[in-house]
């Protein structure tokens, strides 16, 4: 008799356990960091404490390469399958929402309050994606280096200025102990280059749109303060102070590291390899102001929900659960990029006060422009990329840029202006 | 006498230069192999310096099996090759059994625009496969399958949709025809004389005479289904089907795991070494006969 009780009392508990789970309402969600085991733990993490903070919602984690991720949702935008919840990398964001792929976000009033300007992801006024964390560029430097030289270390109050960038890489080249002055990057090809590379055109003056219209490059572009930018970049690689486009990925990883780079242009990603082989001698410099105050590119990888969802209500949820502090901290620790807000930062290893990698945090938050947000930012990265690695390779600047332009306002007019 | 000897001397010199010459060209191609190889013994720092000289193609320095260890935990790279070898398998049994039959019937049989519907086959060779993925995509998502969920619309996220696409393959189709032409008909029409049907001619008498180019086509098809990147990225949104070619791309990460990409592309070299190896001598025998390369 106590064992069918028993039975009874297990059946029915089942019962009622299992009528919880089917309570919930299935939510997908898609993902770039597949391979990324930390990254893979914390998201994880989030999802399971979601699912077990309240009884609604579901959700499911599909995991993409970060570089199989953007075709695999235009695949499944085509094929009408898209999840609840998507990541989307901020600068695709006004693409993905003026294809209709996403809606705007709906979360609660002051949730975004704190959070870093480039981590919030806005088209046509609205909000509609955010990010868990940022990346951040700086010139990595060895303090040793530059006191042997006698260059001033800059700071974000006073970065290095034009003429004093300039003359001190001509400096460092003079020494003959480098192989090159300072190494961009040439190597990493694509989203790179407009990553790391426009901030220099829009310190100089210009810009890769003009943002007060969004329906035209001409006059930023390839107006004289991007012909300046243009000189200067392509003297950097005639007068041998960087790599060119030739430039090998190992060359990339190595040259600062085994001291053939004297600079190095490169976020914070690749700080603590950096750190483990200089120590306190690595010093991470702001970029230089060309005349247009210093640059650096913003926004990364942020979460959104798909236009398509039945669920809009669960998939917001999710995102603002996600935004807690102690996510974006484990994010940080765990796979090193900047947290999206000073309370996160001050819970991370590397972030917080006093920390190895805290000039990054001031860097996003007083130096970062987040790219172009228009739809049209998908072709413009391209042709930039190729106006740049054309005018490293010794193409006329002026006829590089303008070239830049017509396709750039050729693939704007053959959108019907992008929405703009 | 000493005539002989010298000409002896002269034919060793030239056998000599001519084992040389193969031995270099033959490194030229074993290189890049043994790089992969031995890279994926090295860390990654030492495997990037070691780029720039002969320690590259030497297992030297700090070799261990931890990037092997380490590339099975970034992604499940068993699931990977049982998927790609699955999906590869499948298309190539398939496709030999279609593309030998239509190879038989463009070449022996004689039928009404027999020759028109070659040559559009054959054209279809010249379409990039990148022209055709979307509208290919359209379709089979609108496909009906019947299975245990009964009468479901949609392909996305299965092996079928990675097989049945690729199954009719017009490359397949000419190399068959090409060989099938070659065979003398008079022995198609002593069996047919003998009473044996169409389907008996094939099965009995085209196949056991067909041995190479069913190994060149296999092969063919093997390495190009095997190497798929692009249909299956579109189509297999769950890691469940992912194959091989889509699951590289789990070691590039802001910061490139080269060791254990090396130890990942030594892995997944091995199903193509061993088919190939299966199947090398009709292989090499098909070349010969018929002057065809892949």
């Amino acid at each position: 008799m106590t064992t069918t009780k028993r039975s009874l009392t297990a059946l029915l508990a089942a019962l009622a356990l299992s009528g919880v789970v089917f309570a919930q309402t299935t939510l997908s969600l898609w993902y770039h960091g597949a391979g990324n085991e930390v990254e893979r733990a914390i998201i994880v993490q989030i999802i399971d404490d979601f699912n077990a903070a309240q009884d609604d919602w579901r959700v499911t984690l599909e995991e993409f390469p970060q570089l199989a991720y953007n075709p695999s949702v235009v695949s499944a935008a085509l094929a009408g399958n898209l999840p609840d919840i998507l990541d989307v990398d901020g600068p695709v964001m006004p693409n993905w929402a003026w294809a209709n792929y996403m809606q705007p976000l709906s979360l609660s009033d002051g949730v975004l309050d704190g959070f870093l300007p480039s981590v919030i992801g806005e088209w046509q006024g609205e909000v509609y994606s955010v990010g868990l964390w940022d990346a951040a560029i700086a010139i990595y430097a060895r303090r040793s280096v530059l006191e042997a030289n006698d260059i001033r270390i800059p700071s974000l109050d006073a970065p290095w200025t034009f003429e004093e960038f300039d003359a001190i890489l001509e400096t460092l080249d003079a020494t003959g102990e480098f192989d090159y002055a300072f190494d961009v990057g040439m190597a990493w090809t694509g989203e790179w280059y407009p990553y790391a590379f426009s901030p220099f055109l829009q310190s100089f003056g210009g810009d890769l749109i003009d943002r007060s219209t969004f329906l035209t490059a001409e006059g930023v572009l390839n107006g004289p303060e991007a012909v300046a930018f243009g000189n200067w970049w392509q003297s950097l690689f005639t007068r041998g102070l960087t790599p060119g486009t030739s430039q090998d990925d190992a060359d990339r990883e190595t040259g600062f590291l085994d001291g053939r780079y004297a600079l190095q242009w490169n976020g914070n990603w690749a700080a603590i390899p950096a750190l483990e082989a200089f120590g306190d001698d690595l010093l991470f410099l702001p970029a230089p102001d060309f005349g247009h105050g210093p640059k650096i590119g913003g926004a990364s990888w942020q979460f959104g929900v798909s236009a398509t969802t039945q669920h809009p209500e669960g998939a917001n949820a999710f995102i603002e659960f996600a935004l807690q502090d102690e996510y974006l901290a484990a994010f940080s620790d765990g796979i090193g990029l900047v947290p999206s807000t000073v309370s996160a930062a001050a819970m991370t290893q590397n972030y917080g006060e006093g920390g190895p990698l805290e000039v990054f945090y001031e860097l996003s938050n007083q130096q970062s422009l987040i790219r172009p947000p228009t739809p049209a930012y998908v072709g413009i990265a391209l042709t930039f990329e190729k106006a740049l690695a054309d005018i490293a390779n010794g193409a006329d600047v002026q006829d590089a840029l303008d070239a830049a332009v017509d396709e750039i306002e050729r693939d704007i007019a053959n959108n019907d202006g992008y929405g703009f | 006498m000493s005539g002989r000897m010298v000409g002896a001397r002269n034919e060793r010199y030239r056998v000599a230069w001519r084992y040389a010459l193969l031995i270099a060209v033959a490194l030229v191609f074993v290189f890049p192999v043994v790089f992969m190889v031995v890279s994926s013994l090295k860390p990654d720092l030492q495997l990037l310096r070691d780029t720039g000289s002969l320690r590259a193609f030497l297992p030297v320095g700090d070799i261990s099996l931890d990037n092997y260890v380490a590339a099975f935990k970034r992604a499940p790279i068993g699931r990977f090759v049982y998927n790609s070898v699955l999906v590869t398998g499948l298309t190539v049994m398939f496709g030999l059994f279609l593309n030998s039959l239509a190879g038989f019937a463009f070449a022996k049989l004689r039928w009404r625009g027999r020759a028109i519907v070659l040559s559009v086959v054959i054209a279809t060779l010249i379409v990039p496969f990148e022209t055709i993925a979307v509208p290919l995509l359209m379709m089979v998502n609108a496909l009906p399958w019947l299975g245990p969920d009964g009468l479901t619309f949609g392909w996305l996220n299965s092996y079928r949709v990675q097989i049945v696409p690729f199954i009719a393959d017009a490359l397949s189709i000419f190399l068959f025809v090409q060989f099938f032409k070659d065979l003398p008909d008079e022995i198609i029409e002593a069996a047919r004389i003998d009473g044996a049907s169409w389907w008996q001619v094939y099965l009995r008498v085209i196949v056991p005479l067909s041995g190479p180019v069913f190994a060149t086509a296999a092969i063919l098809k093997f390495l190009a289904m095997y190497n798929m990147y692009l249909w299956p990225l579109m189509v297999a949104q769950g890691e469940t089907y992912r194959p091989v070619m889509v699951g590289l791309q789990y070691f590039f990460q802001l910061n490139v795991a080269w060791g254990e990409v090396m130890a990942y592309l030594s892995l997944i070299t091995i199903p193509v070494l061993v088919f190939y190896l299966l199947l090398q001598r009709a292989f090499i025998e098909s070349i010969a006969a018929s002057g065809v390369k892949g």
